[in-house]
């Protein structure tokens, strides 16, 4: 019990809080991707091929080359439902809530190949080029993409 | 004997380039203006319904959906107030589920049926098992919509995307997309607005 309480307080402490923001902040943060890696996740707590790829993302985590955004699609008005989600699966990469209901504005501005179908993920590589899937990843195939893009 | 390994060799590569290119091109589909081709799928009801079982209407609002996505479930009350609105006007809803069984077996004709009753679709809902109508169509996520005119007996495509600019809230909806377009042609005009991107769930497609 107090072990339990006390591996659910070390949880709450890795776990990253969760950001809302509107869409120009995480296009900056797009534009402004400075890491050798810097993938853009786009998922929501209801969508189950994105809630079975997080780990796969998520174990590159601590790696230095390669920073994480999960961006929710979640709407605005469920933070708290994204912040459990975040506190229960102890994710510690950053994790956004984008607050814009005008959807095809900024999914056109994400990606001109992103039709709205989630999971979706943009990498970003160290020169700003950008790489765009839209599609569930398995690990073998992140793991060969995230390798590629690096190169 | 080495004259026919070379030609199987070729036909093995263009059949390659042909698969390749067919899953490249899946996204593409029917762009605005495109007629499309008629389809031939089975309904909830066990009859097979293609678009030109509707004789008497102007067009069609055909919605790739399914049970499974929560996108789906949010719009599905709003898929059946645009049948009751539209049908009586000559746009009947046809619904298209095009999601793998295997993959999500909440999508099976049965699942189908017990849905549609207990929600009392009043429009058709099909299976398309091999996919190739949501391919064709270019359909990525459910729920998908294409807006279809009847021009001189041929479907043209008007209107694609989101039914309206407010999923998580129907009382708030400031932009209804597809009513525009189809008033728009009710009054002989062409849709202002022709595309309009929204969330969904990826399509459940079957193991390459």
């Amino acid at each position: 019990m107090v072990t339990g309480m006390f591996a659910l307080m070390a949880m709450i402490a890795l776990s990253q809080e969760v950001k809302v923001m509107k869409f120009p902040e995480v296009q900056k943060k797009i534009l402004s991707a400075d890491a050798p890696l810097t993938i853009f996740n786009f998922w929501a707590t209801w969508c189950a091929p994105c809630v079975r790829e997080m780990p796969l993302f998520e174990s590159y985590a601590d790696d230095p080359n390669v920073k994480v955004y999960f961006i929710s699609l979640d709407f605005g008005d469920r933070l708290e439902k994204v912040k459990n989600f975040v506190t229960k699966k102890g994710l510690k990469s950053e994790v956004i809530l984008l607050n814009e209901s005008d959807y095809d504005a900024y999914i056109g501005k994400v990606s001109k190949e992103w039709t709205g179908a989630i999971p979706a993920t943009l990498f970003v590589d160290e020169w700003g080029k950008t790489y765009f899937h839209e599609s569930e990843f398995t690990k073998k195939e992140l793991d060969a993409a995230i390798k590629k893009y690096l190169n | 004997m080495k004259k026919t390994f070379v030609i199987l060799f070729a036909a093995l590569v263009v059949a390659a380039g042909l698969f390749m290119n067919a899953r490249l091109t899946m996204g593409d589909g029917y762009g605005i203006g495109d007629t499309v081709a008629d389809f031939k799928l089975k309904n909830v009801d066990g009859k097979m319904v293609s678009m030109a079982d509707f004789k008497d209407a102007k067009g069609v609002i055909v919605i790739f959906t399914c049970n499974t996505c929560p996108f789906a479930k949010i719009y599905e009350q709003r898929i059946l107030e645009l049948d009751k609105k539209y049908a009586s006007k000559g746009f009947p809803v046809i619904a298209i589920n095009p999601n793998d069984v295997d993959r999500m077996p909440g999508d099976s004709m049965d699942e189908m049926i017990k849905r549609s009753n207990k929600k009392g679709y009043t429009f058709p809902y099909l299976r398309d098992d091999t996919q190739e109508i949501a391919q064709a169509f270019g359909a990525t996520k459910t729920p998908h919509t294409y807006l279809l005119n009847k021009v001189g007996g041929k479907f043209k495509v008007e209107y694609i995307g989101a039914i309206d600019d407010n999923p998580n809230d129907s009382g708030n909806v400031d932009k209804t997309y597809v009513e525009d377009a189809i008033d728009a042609l009710l009054s002989g005009e062409s849709p202002s607005v022709k595309e309009k991107r929204a969330i969904g769930c990826t399509i459940k497609w079957r193991d390459a």
